[in-house]
């Protein structure tokens, strides 16, 4: 099902490294290098998973592509248009394509704001000749479509579950009728049901608005049952970006076979089964290893993995992998 | 040794109450509870949030906040001993050593000013008379036990300068301290990555096959009951609905609840397009129906029967209890009216 046309969001090696300030004059004296060469694209209606353990720079990807951050270094292109560093109007212009739903319902939305203004806000901002009564109108027509009540227009954030917040933050996000979504643990906080409840909502909205979603997550199963294509990141790096059924059944990467094999599997009732469990944390971002950031814990690991850093290579049709062990050229080396 | 009693259960709850103070009326958040748990055996409890899983555990523990909540009704008797009428002083030998617990976020159990080695030291001087050497030798043991490396740099760390994994590992070291009988761990690795999780159920189960000690196991994550749980109890609203073997719950779910709860969640080894959903949230303490079954007013079964009648926990098949009408009305007719 590849599709052929352009697409939708490219990212080429992006970068993004925040200084560490100390001392007296709180002079940089190091960097966190949260992402440290991310390349990916998603195409238009696709869902892309972005996966990976806490603190290794997947909100800071999501963050970056939609420049809230600016990157270090890298490319970002919205349907062919390179955005990495555009300014003023035209950043205003294009951040009306692309929103963002966060995981803390209860953080992201201001808590002295009525809900219907929280959800016309941006569009009173982008449309200030918008007659306020077709606002109103939109406002009303988006806070049915997630599944909130009619009063909930005239209700503050605080009144609502957490749930109903996560639904109000996704009518936000809908409002300016977006192009791309970046949902960055969108239901973390949630309980099981209502969970559910979200994760079916993003899934009909896909369809009916045409949305394309990078959908960032650390729940493997979560991101498994959204995604179309998945990417896994350690240390601020891509390691495996491939179709879900390809990271699920046939995962390369000894760390996304670590990763899949760590998650706990309700049909596994009662059986003993072969774990990869892996030694040791996750390296700092501010000293990260040489070579492969992975190999310090990797079960698969060669002597070269401590000097080389393999790129993202196509090993199977759609599937690439940053390792050396399936680059052919690096292992002869 | 222990006390000679008809059961051989290490824990044996009947019938629990727990009730918390809400302005000026006292409520049940833990309404009716009974199930044993059996010496070396992993018992898992799920449940949405707000079901009454750490109460019930707090309760177990007497660590329900004093004025507030308390114990209203029912036995816990643990080891022949009923806890419930046990005065502080002898509850506080008991907790830490024969029974402790492991909380979800390892900071509230973790002083921050404290090092690792000092709140080690303190566990282990609370419960035996040792040395300072020999604590410390012991500590360094527990540490090694529980897979952190250079435990001699760590006893003189923070918690804030370790990794939430290590955390965990430290709070684990500090419940196993005293090799208890009966470990409670409420989510210990709902805050963790996959690969952490992986290494502290590991970790986990092995300390409780050497031991031989019992947990009780409270998490929302299905995936982890299905492979670290013998028996399973599913709560909601205070009370359990559904009780079983791991095996008999995952291949044949009885509850209404269950089934939803189980649908809801995504699955890797499944490719659903939609997922189960619950309508409605669990009531709030003061909201509670006092009648009939307390899924009812969520449950796309129910009958006009079950808003009257409150179902009981019955055996539908065995080491399978389930709470609900739906399986009552195969039963003889007496039961029913009870
Ligand atoms: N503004 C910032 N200044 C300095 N360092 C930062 C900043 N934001 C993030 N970092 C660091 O960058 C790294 C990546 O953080 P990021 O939040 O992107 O991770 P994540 O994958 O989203 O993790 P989580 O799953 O916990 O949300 C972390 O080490 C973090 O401490
Ligand atoms: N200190 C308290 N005062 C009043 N009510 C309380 C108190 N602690 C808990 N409750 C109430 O008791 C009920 C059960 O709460 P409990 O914390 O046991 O839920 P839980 O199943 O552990 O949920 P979670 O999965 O979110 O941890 C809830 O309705 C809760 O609001
Ligand atoms: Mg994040
Ligand atoms: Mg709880």
């Amino acid at each position: 099902m590849r599709n052929a046309a352009k697409p939708l969001l490219e990212v080429n090696n992006l970068q993004m490294h925040f200084p560490v300030r100390g001392g007296f004059f709180r002079r940089k004296i190091g960097e966190v290098k949260a992402v440290d060469g991310v390349t990916l694209s998603i195409n238009k209606g696709e869902t892309l998973g972005l996966v990976g353990e806490s603190g290794c720079g997947k909100s800071t990807t999501g963050r970056s592509i939609l420049r809230l951050l600016q990157p270090t270094a890298g490319q970002v292109l919205l349907e062919g248009e390179d955005i990495t560093s555009v300014k003023g109007k035209k950043l205003w212009d294009i951040r009306k394509d692309m929103q963002m739903v966060f995981q803390d319902p209860y953080a992201s939305l201001n808590p002295m704001q009525m809900v219907g203004n929280i959800v016309g806000e941006p569009i009173r901002n982008y449309y200030p000749k918008k007659k306020s009564e077709e606002i109103k109108q939109e406002v009303a027509d988006l806070l049915k479509r997630v599944g909130l009540p009619e009063e909930a227009y005239y209700k503050y954030a605080h009144e609502f579950s957490g749930g109903q917040r996560q639904r109000i933050g996704i009518a936000r996000a809908l409002a300016l009728k977006p192009k791309l979504i970046i949902a960055d643990e969108p239901v973390s906080a949630l309980d099981v049901s209502v969970q559910s409840q979200v994760l079916n909502l993003l899934n009909e909205l896909q369809d009916e608005f045409q949305l394309t979603y990078l959908f960032i997550a650390h729940d493997l199963s979560v991101v498994k049952h959204m995604s179309n294509r998945i990417g896994v990141m350690y240390l601020g790096q891509i390691v495996e970006i491939a179709d879900k059924g390809s990271i699920y059944e046939n995962p390369l990467h000894p760390y996304t076979q670590a990763l899949i094999s760590a998650v706990p599997d309700a049909s596994k009732v009662g059986e003993k089964r072969d774990r990869i469990v892996l030694e040791g944390d996750v390296p700092s971002p501010e000293n990260p290893p040489t070579g492969c950031p992975f190999h310090t814990r990797c079960p698969k690991a060669i002597d070269k993995c401590s000097t080389i850093k393999p790129p993202l290579k196509e090993v199977k049709p759609g599937q690439q992998v940053a390792c050396v062990l399936y680059d052919e050229s690096l292992l002869k080396s | 040794m222990r006390e000679v009693s008809n059961s051989q259960a290490i824990l044996e709850v009947k019938n629990l109450e727990s009730a918390f103070m809400i302005e000026g009326e006292e409520y049940n958040a833990v309404d009716g509870v009974s199930f044993q748990v059996q010496p070396g055996k992993v018992v898992g409890v799920v449940g949405e949030s707000g079901c009454g899983k750490s109460v019930m555990s707090l309760s177990i523990m007497g660590l329900l906040p004093k004025g507030i909540g308390k114990v209203a009704g029912g036995e816990i008797i643990f080891d022949g001993k009923h806890l419930e009428q046990l005065p502080d002083q002898k509850m506080n030998k008991i907790r830490g050593k024969e029974i402790s617990m492991i909380f979800q976020e390892p900071m509230t159990s973790l002083n921050p000013v404290f090092t690792i080695g000092y709140q080690l030291e303190e566990v282990l001087h609370n419960h035996f008379k040792i040395s300072k050497e020999e604590a410390t030798k012991k500590i360094i043991q527990l540490l090694d036990a529980v897979g952190i490396s250079r435990p001699n740099k760590i006893i003189k760390d923070y918690p804030h300068q370790l990794s939430g994994g290590m955390r965990q590992r430290v709070m684990i070291a500090m419940a196993i301290a005293c090799q208890p009988k009966l470990l409670i761990a409420d989510e210990p690795t709902t805050a963790l990555d996959v690969t952490v999780q992986a290494q502290i159920l590991e970790l986990l189960q092995d300390i409780q096959r050497k031991n031989d000690m019992s947990i009780i196991f409270i998490t929302h994550d299905l995936g982890v009951v299905a492979e670290s749980c013998h028996e399973v109890i599913v709560m909601y609203a205070g009370r359990i609905v559904e009780k079983a073997s791991v095996e008999r719950l995952f291949k044949g779910p009885k509850h209404p609840y269950t089934k939803l709860l189980m649908g809801a969640i995504p699955r890797l080894d499944e490719t659903v397009d939609e997922l189960e959903t619950i309508e409605g949230i669990v009531p709030t303490l003061t909201k509670m129906p006092s009648v009939g079954c307390r899924f009812a007013n969520r449950c796309p079964q129910a009958m006009k029967e079950c808003v009257e009648v409150t179902p009981q926990l019955k055996e539908e098949e065995s080491n399978h209890e389930v709470a609900c009408l739906l399986y009552e009305a195969s039963r003889p007719e007496e039961e029913v009216s009870r």
